[in-house]
């Protein structure tokens, strides 16, 4: 009783915190976040009272389930859901996008125009649909690995609800034009300060469960996963050191200037990339692939090698993304070399993961869930190939600035970390909803190719884009003047951006499959087909040959 | 080593012989073992090794004296300047546009001089780019007239029918609202803008008089050398954030005079570059 009048008192607070701002703000867009967190702690506070009168009801939101024989797996299905539903969102919000790059009239001002839809994207796909998936398999993976429930159940609870505070306060800014102006890192003063409760509440749930596990041993993914949540936490931090100009107002000025603020953008969002969606989803990988693989990790050394060369050297790539800038030539050096050798440590990775199937690559064969997982592990290997190549610094003088880069971002995200993120939706969906299958493995297959063939349309048309348009800025012509005006070039990239936008659509099919799969299969229904593995077996055919004497 | 196995000169006959001893992988992993059974040993050791890149790239860019060139000419930006680039940064016009020029011939040809370090000193945040969608900005200042950049925000492909830009008509029929103009300096004077207190005083004065005529601009055009004074949108009745964005367009780049014979020689010389 005495918990829920604190708790109901601190929702209370909060509600009347941010009425007090809404009724202050300076600035319109800070009183609609003011409005929608106020809406979040009614909501809590309405959750909080209902609980003190039906006490069943308190269980399923808010309170611990009552059997701690089993692991506690209720924010794990709602991260499960979310991961779903915001990459939907956010794959839709990249087609749109890509769409007004080829029809320019599907900009709607000032909602709706490129600029402001773009951060959306970019952060609906990573930070929402990559995130769920990262704090729903971490919480999944850390309590089996540690043969532990989680620590501080209710914690974990307000780190699901607080991030998707988060993401809804981020996603509305962008529109409503807040955004502190760095890629990756848009969101305003206030939205980073409310992350940064709910990350380090994040931290506090994982290291507590590790704390109290039954096992001797730290498994490798909870390294690769404690690695992000602990450099995400120092480089969120650092990057987003800003002065607001007013505590009721949405805008703040970064602390850093120029060259400065320019390095410590791309040490982040360099590094958004590093651990964000490698050392994180490497985690995924290392729990998930020998699972469904049925095998264990290839390599515990290597494990060991590839884990600490990883992270020491992905912090110093940074400055790739600065070539030929003001920045000083030693830095982008620095960054070119190190890129180079991350190369190896990201190798290892891949190895490790690809070679865990020794023994069991005829899954590639039978089960589509397997197929993903190595069709993923390629795209990384494939896109941390092209990354030190496009870190040098002569290639990058063609390929900066162009699409080139962007392909080369979406062949590792769409390929490596959706692809990874599909396969572990669909092994995870069955077991926490406890069916006996998925609804469709033939539908996964179909998940499988849509997605394949959309990112070889999305990574192909993104190079031819990129390297015509790096060679056509810097066409000469015999006169010895500038062959091409910008806009010719932007001309040339018309059919270019139209494949991109199909390989898109394909994606999204993709995804819209696995919707109706996992939402079928939550309802428990299974489909009834043909088996993926047919040894066809012909009763006829099944006899010894007889001599049939001549006629 | 014995004196025998060297040469006259004192340097070894012979290089040193491998080590016999192969490296002890079982030590190795058994020391790893440590670092595994404990989760705040394994923390802090995976802290240090991410700190370590970070502190050795950036923390010498702060005081390692070339790393932003001195040259003339830098001013912070006037408030109507810097509201307009409050608006740039708002419309996410980073995610299309770059500001930073590369030493190559034809990007000197297309967009002018490389960009120097200085010229983005006062910028919180920076907006060099990643992405040329459209073209680069960093010395777009001047290069059209207000007209131009007007009509050419209000509906792009009517002056460039190829161009995929988006339209921002709204900008002309949106009066520029800065909530506190004084606050705005005085935030950016915290986090290092060599703002002085009459500019503080003056901004919200300033804000006005850069792009209306009726009012008297003072000694604006002293505090911010080359601070271009005019009805920007073509509409002197209203302040609008067109006129700030444009107010902003036709700064940039024109501060540093980079190609006059002097500024060339002072480049020459600089240290580093």
């Amino acid at each position: 009783m005495d918990a829920t009048l604190t708790r109901t008192g601190i929702w209370f607070a909060i509600l009347l915190l941010c009425l007090a701002a809404l009724a202050n703000a300076v600035d319109a867009v800070f009183s609609v976040h003011m409005l929608i967190v106020s809406i979040a702690a009614f909501i809590g506070l309405i959750a909080t009272v209902w609980n003190t009168e039906f006490d069943s009801v308190s269980r399923d939101v808010l309170r611990i389930p009552a059997d701690t024989s089993r692991y506690d797996d209720d924010p794990i299905r709602w991260g499960v859901i979310a991961t779903v539903f915001w990459g939907i969102a956010g794959f839709l919000a990249g087609l749109f996008i890509a769409l007004q790059l080829v029809w320019p009239e599907l900009n709607f001002e000032p909602y709706l125009n490129f600029g402001r839809v773009r951060p959306l994207h970019t952060s609906a796909v990573i930070f929402a649909f990559g995130g769920n998936a990262l704090i729903a398999t971490s919480f999944y993976v850390v309590q089996r690995t540690c043969r532990a429930r989680l620590a501080f159940p209710g914690l974990a609870r307000f780190v699901f609800w607080g991030y998707q505070l988060f993401i809804v306060l981020a996603a509305t800014g962008y529109l409503l034009g807040v955004t502190a102006g760095r890629e990756y890192a848009e969101p305003e003063w206030y939205v980073d300060l409310w992350l940064t409760i709910v990350w380090v509440a994040y931290l506090v749930v994982f290291v507590g469960t590790i704390l109290k596990r039954k096992e001797p041993h730290i498994y490798v993914a909870n390294w690769f996963y404690l690695a992000f949540i602990l450099t995400i936490a120092m480089l969120h931090i650092v990057n987003n050191l800003a002065v607001p100009v007013s505590f009721l107002g949405v805008k703040s000025y970064s602390a850093f200037s120029g060259v400065q603020d320019a390095l410590t953008q791309w040490w982040y969002g360099h590094n958004a990339v590093g651990f964000f969606l490698t050392a994180g989803f490497l985690a995924m990988m290392y729990y998930f692939v020998p699972k469904q693989a049925e095998r264990p990790v290839y390599s515990y050394r290597l494990s060991i090698i590839h884990f600490w060369s990883l992270i020491f050297l992905y912090i110093w790539a940074g400055p790739h993304h600065l070539h030929y800038t003001a920045l000083p030539d030693w830095a982008q050096t620095l960054g070119m070399v190190f890129s180079i050798m991350l190369w190896m440590p990201s190798w290892g990775g891949m190895i490790n993961g690809l070679m865990t199937l020794n023994g069991a690559w005829d899954k590639i064969r039978t089960d589509p869930i397997i197929r993903m997982m190595v069709m993923a592990l390629a795209f990384y290997g494939m896109s941390t190939f092209e990354g030190p190549m496009l870190s040098i610094k002569s290639v990058n003088s063609l390929s900066h600035y162009t699409d080139w880069t962007i392909g080369h971002v979406h062949s590792g995200a769409l390929g490596w970390n959706g692809m990874i993120t599909f396969a572990c939706v669909y092994f995870l969906v069955p077991r926490l909803w406890k069916r006996e299958r998925l609804y469709s493995l033939r539908m996964v297959n179909w998940h499988f190719w849509l997605a394949t063939v959309g990112i070889v349309f999305y990574a192909a048309s993104m190079w031819v884009a990129g390297i015509t348009q790096g060679l056509m800025w810097r066409e000469y012509g015999i006169d010895g003047y500038l062959v091409n005006s910008f806009a010719d070039t932007v001309a040339a990239l018309h059919p270019m951006y139209m494949l991109r936008a199909f390989g898109g659509v394909l994606y999204l099919a993709g995804a819209v499959i696995m919707v109706v799969n996992v939402w079928l299969t939550i309802a428990g229904k299974l489909r009834t087909e043909a088996p993926m593995s047919d040894a066809r077996y012909d009763e006829e055919a099944d006899r010894p040959a007889v001599a049939v004497p001549a006629e | 080593m014995k004196a025998t196995d060297m040469t006259e000169n004192n340097e070894p006959k012979s290089a040193p012989p491998l080590s016999e001893v192969p490296p002890d992988v079982a030590a190795t992993v058994k020391g790893h073992a440590r670092l595994e059974r404990n989760v705040t040993l394994l923390g802090a050791a995976a802290l240090v090794t991410v700190a370590i890149g970070g502190i050795v790239e950036i923390a010498p860019l702060f005081w390692i004296d070339n790393t932003i060139e001195e040259v003339e000419g830098m001013r912070p930006y006037t408030p109507l300047e810097q509201a307009g680039r409050d608006i740039y940064v708002r419309e996410g016009c980073y995610t299309c546009h770059s500001q930073m020029i590369r030493p190559f011939r034809d990007e000197v040809e297309r967009y002018g001089h490389y960009s120097l370090a200085a010229e983005s000193m006062y910028d919180h945040p920076f907006q060099w780019g990643s992405k040329r969608t459209g073209p680069d900005l960093a010395r777009v200042g001047g290069r059209y007239s207000d007209e131009w950049h007007v009509q050419h925000l209000q509906d792009p492909q009517s002056v460039v029918p190829q161009s995929i830009m988006p339209q921002y008509s709204f900008l002309s029929e949106t009066t520029l609202d800065v909530p506190d103009a004084r606050a705005m300096l005085s935030t950016l004077r915290t986090v290092g803008v060599p703002y002085t207190d009459t500019d503080l005083e003056l901004a919200e004065q300033d804000l006005v008089a850069q792009a209306d005529p009726d009012v008297p601009a003072g000694d604006l055009e002293e505090r911010y050398p080359g601070a271009q004074v005019r009805d920007f949108d073509g509409n002197p009745d209203r302040l609008t954030e067109m006129d700030a964005l444009i107010a902003y367009l036709q700064m940039l780049g024109t501060l540093v005079d980079v190609n006059s014979a002097a500024a060339q020689e002072d480049l020459a010389t600089e240290t580093g570059r």
